[in-house]
């Protein structure tokens, strides 16, 4: 049995790591009372919060947390019409709080994620573990026995080309899960009471050329390097499906992290993730992505992205062209998540102008 | 999978004897060796008699056995290093599990004794996952599935091929990274199993490693030696290239080869900076092997192992031929492989 951290009576870090550079997006539809819990390694950073559902429902902020809160209310005065990209009744909407940063990191997280215990009992600051990831070089053109080469402790094995030892910039910290794991509906049917329980202590890169189911319960990642491309779709209220949103968007930016060379790394930090929702709920919303998945992935393994295409926004609409011309076909939903993706990107570059990111780097 | 789950009688444990002195190494082993055939082959340049304990199932090779069966010119190839290689290429057994003989079992997370020999038929047994990462690493093991998004046409895996293990204590690093940190050892334990995706390159460890000989025995070439090769893992890269080959291999044949668990311990050998005097060849030859293979296609006619493998040298000779001749030996080496195995197992 995997338990939770007691995190009462560590003391909150005096200098935290980037702590005017992140932004910690949370989607929410209920209560924030998980932050209790992390605030010695949360609470010096500043929060997104983004309110899914009723916008007339108080949130309650635990105090002491500096943080600017999103509606839906306010999805649609900021975006205007472009707002119908953002999903409603499903926590794909926390990329709003991507889109409304103006920093350099995001770190996202679910609010039913609890501080774990790593094998020695010690709380994981998981926040600390995803800048550590993303601070220090990935290695996707040649995979390492030993995993990060550069963690203390290791190194690059025996054969491993030295020209390739330094790596490529990490866009992206996807972090793993103890307790109640990221299965799929028929999976959790299936085995209701399996629970993760096997800490794996190992950051990897994952290889260029190979694609990943990304989850966004505890995922970090460079805003400036793969921003525009961590689109969540449309899920929830109206569309199709669900449960969807950030594998989605993990097809689309290892694609154009590949393309452009860049890293995406996986495996520490874990954190607990306390709730398990309904397996029947689930079945109904990912249905239709247990068959598409199937004509899907080999689209994205596929997909060849332009030599032209060297920003990440003009590879998410070259990304965008091709869902239309080559998934329309499979459901009319591809045609409007393509016109959608569009969007998106208007609306981001609108919230993120040149001059203004430019203004962020000299900052 | 207990031991007791194994058939013992599908494997072989080849062990090259670089040193004479077998008793502490089998000593330390028989607990996980018992019941299951030993291949102790001697390497042809090492004079004095094997020491080896009382009790095992083993059959020994010499020199004059390889002269024997693959004439005295060939059995250069099998020297040092790469004597185990003719342990797989007179072995009959489906799998082949190989540890070098600096390594005694290593400590899990428990503090119980690892039984490297079961976790390797396990992996083998088992499918690899080559096409789509799994986040979870071995879906198939206890307490583990396949995580949401995993394609379910994907689920049932494809064949493995081979199972790289790891090192405790010192890990397999090379001459300049161990002599710029001499007190660097390897203390982490990964609990894990993974595949490495396919296209994926990877550098293979011969220190502990096992693989499916009916699917794949032809593909674990002796091939690439490097000029003045030495006693000590430091000074060869036979292994790595090896490795190389059979990845590529097992990609183009939709196979899968695993890394991760299980570990053994490694004991100290060798001393890195010394090995560092001898011109490190390894390091000019791996940077022209990484772009050959990257862009190496198979033809899709190549649908056997041996093929694959003429195939490959082929390429090897006319890319990679005018970089070093230590490819056009490579190359030769690798033909001449297939030839012996194709004469030594067509004639059992």
């Amino acid at each position: 049995m995997v338990e939770p951290a007691n995190t009462v009576g560590i003391a909150v870090n005096p200098t935290p790591l980037l702590k005017d550079e992140l932004d910690i997006v949370i989607p929410t539809i209920r209560n924030l009372d998980f932050l209790e819990m992390w605030r010695p390694f949360l609470q010096p950073y500043h929060l997104i919060i983004v309110q899914d559902g009723d916008p007339s429902k108080k949130i309650n902020v635990p105090e002491g947390y500096d943080y600017e809160l999103y509606n839906r209310n306010d999805i649609n005065r900021i975006l205007g019409p472009k707002a119908s990209c953002i999903s409603f009744k499903d926590s794909a909407c926390r990329c709003f709080g991507y889109m409304v940063s103006k920093k350099k990191y995001i770190f996202t997280i679910d609010d039913d994620c609890f501080v774990a215990k790593d094998p020695s009992g010690k709380a994981v600051n998981a926040l600390e573990q995803h800048i550590k990831n993303l601070l220090c070089p990935s290695t996707p053109l040649f995979f390492n026995t030993l995993y990060d080469p550069y963690r203390e402790g290791a190194d690059f094995v025996r054969g491993y080309p030295f020209s390739l030892r330094e790596g490529v910039s990490t866009a992206v910290s996807h972090g793993l899960w103890l307790n109640i794991p990221d299965y799929d509906a028929p999976t959790q049917l299936v085995k209701p009471k399996e629970r993760n329980t096997r800490y794996v202590d190992a950051v990897m890169t994952i290889p260029k050329g190979t694609l990943f189911p990304m989850c966004g319960m505890n995922l970090a990642f460079d805003r400036d390097l793969i921003g525009p491309a961590m689109y969540f779709g449309l899920m929830g209220d109206g569309q199709p499906i669900g449960r969807y949103d950030d594998m989605w968007a993990g097809w689309c930016i290892k694609v154009i992290c590949d393309h452009l060379g860049l890293g995406v790394k996986t495996g520490l930090p874990y954190i607990y993730h306390s709730k398990a929702s309904n397996p029947f709920v689930n079945l109904k919303k990912e249905y239709k992505g247990i068959f598409w998945q199937e004509e899907i992935i080999p689209f994205f393994q596929n997909a060849k992205l332009s030599k032209e295409a060297t920003t990440v926004q003009q590879c998410y609409i070259e990304l965008s062209k091709m869902v239309k011309e080559k998934l329309s076909s499979l459901d009319p939903y591809f045609d409007k998540l393509a016109d959608a993706m569009v969007t998106w990107i208007e609306a981001w570059d609108e919230l993120n102008p040149p001059a203004a990111a430019a203004a962020n780097d000299k900052a | 999978m207990s031991s007791a789950e194994i058939n013992k009688n599908e494997v072989d444990i080849v062990i090259g004897a670089l040193n004479a002195d077998l008793t502490s190494f089998l000593t330390s082993w028989r607990p996980f060796f018992t019941g299951f055939h030993l291949i102790v082959v001697k390497d042809p340049e090492l004079k004095e008699e094997l020491s080896i304990p009382e009790g095992f199932d083993l059959d020994v090779y010499s020199k004059t056995d390889m002269d024997k069966i693959v004439g005295a010119s060939n059995s250069t190839m099998f020297s040092g290093y790469s004597c185990r290689y003719f342990g797989y290429l007179i072995s009959k057994k489906k799998y082949i599990v190989s540890i070098d003989d600096d390594c005694v079992p290593a400590k899990d997370l428990k503090g119980f004794l690892v039984d490297a020999v079961s976790q390797h038929v396990t992996n083998l047994e088992n499918p690899a996952t080559p096409l789509f990462f799994n986040t979870l690493y071995d879906p198939y093991c206890e307490g583990a599935d396949f995580v949401r998004g995993y394609p379910f046409s994907l689920r049932s895996g494809v064949p493995c091929a081979a199972s790289c293990g790891l090192w405790l204590n010192l890990a397999d690093l090379d001459a300049p990274t161990q002599a710029l940190k001499t007190e660097q050892r390897n203390t982490s334990y990964v609990d894990a199993v993974m595949t490495v995706p396919a296209k994926a390159m990877l550098p293979i460890s011969g220190i502990n490693i096992a693989f499916n000989r009916e699917l794949v025995g032809p593909a674990m070439v002796p091939a690439l030696r490097l000029a003045g090769e030495g006693k000590v893992r430091w000074e060869t890269l036979e292994d790595v290239w090896g490795g190389m080959c059979l990845k590529h291999i097992s990609d183009h044949l939709g196979y899968g080869v695993k890394t991760g668990l299980p570990y053994v311990w490694r004991n100290e050998r060798g001393d890195a900076v010394e090995s560092l005097r001898k011109k490190w060849e390894g390091m000019k030859l791996m940077e022209k092997s990484v772009p050959f293979f990257e862009s190496l296609k198979l033809p899709e006619t190549a649908l056997k192992v041996e093929d694959c493998v003429l195939e490959l040298a082929k390429a090897v000779k006319e890319q990679l031929g005018s970089d070093d001749p230590a490819f056009t030996q490579a190359a030769d080496a690798m033909v001449k492989w297939i030839q012996l195995w194709n004469s030594v197992n067509s004639s059992s």
